[in-house]
């Protein structure tokens, strides 16, 4: 599988994710630069970071999702490639238009970092097909705007689509439904504020987020 | 030519920071805030005759999210 990880000022988990990829799929990604128009050839799977693209400005995500960069990561997601958006790459996703709602301050407004735990909620996806439906994981947060808010018509699609992907289990930020990452109609494109890319080796402090990796490679190869 | 854009969150979208700072007004003792909403304001300097539309469009493509804010223009056609 060659992975391309997309790379915009003040993305700051480019490495993390470029890690887990290679650890994963035994192939380093390409790190594609938000100036960037075309992706690499053959590529096919794409991760947007976390991180503070942009330094946040305007809000979380919305200079990135207007990049070069991003109109050839929109037609690839139509066309079905696998694209992840984790925290900050959730936020510059959903300002795409590739997910519903947005991503709002923490409803306690203090910037969360914590392992939390997550529900698995759709196990059937090309992200999540090595977990089972209903089990509990541990996988670390790092946010100030995770907060996920759509209107109420949204969120009944979406959970009625099984489009949940995964929860939280916990209180974290006030997100609407429990939801920490939501997938596209098509099953194709996920966004998560929790970091699987941080939780891949027992040095970590656990490894439940080996196996999306492990599972979209699985999908894709 | 410059225009002025108020960036507000839409009706019934959760504000904490509006709700941090209605705390924060009652802390200094200011009684009688029912409810405070905080937004973005962005002022824009345009070449002479843009049209509304484009503006509009600004607005649409990057100024707002139209999933959770509304906004509105104002023009100040003589500053």
């Amino acid at each position: 599988m060659k992975s391309a990880v997309i790379v915009f000022p003040g993305s700051n988990c480019d490495r993390d994710l470029a890690v887990a990829l290679e650890q994963v799929t035994g192939r380093k990604p390409d790190m594609v630069w938000h100036r960037d128009t075309d992706l690499p050839d053959g590529v096919d799977f794409i991760g947007l970071p976390g991180g503070f693209s942009y330094g946040d400005y305007l809000r979380s995500g919305a200079m990135a999702a207007r990049s070069p960069i991003m109109r050839a990561v929109v037609d690839a997601a139509h066309r079905g490639m696998p694209v992840i958006g984790i925290c900050n790459g959730f936020q510059v996703l959903t300002e795409a238009g590739l997910l519903p709602g947005a991503l709002m301050r923490n409803a306690g407004l203090n910037f969360v970092c914590r392992p939390v735990a997550l529900t698995v909620e759709n196990s059937q996806s090309l992200f999540t097909a090595a977990y089972r439906s209903g089990e509990e994981i541990r996988v670390p947060v790092a946010h100030h705007d995770g907060n996920f808010q759509a209107d109420d018509a949204t969120l009944d699609r979406i959970e009625g689509e099984g489009r949940i992907a995964f929860r939280y289990a916990e209180q974290v930020n006030g997100s609407a439904r429990g939801i920490a990452g939501i997938l596209n109609g098509a099953g194709n494109v996920l966004g998560m504020m929790p970091h699987p890319e941080r939780a891949i080796e027992p040095a970590h402090g656990g490894s439940d987020g080996r196996r999306l990796f492990e599972g979209l490679l699985e999908a894709v190869a | 030519m410059k225009a002025r854009v108020f960036v507000t969150l839409k009706p019934g979208v959760l504000d904490p920071q509006g709700k941090a700072i209605h705390h924060a007004l009652e802390g200094l003792g200011f009684s009688g805030v029912n409810d405070v909403r905080a937004g973005k304001l962005i002022e824009l300097d345009l070449a002479d005759g843009t049209a509304d539309g484009d503006i509009e469009e600004m607005c649409r493509r990057l100024l707002a999210n139209t999933v959770i804010e509304n906004f509105r223009i104002e023009r100040l056609e003589n500053a």
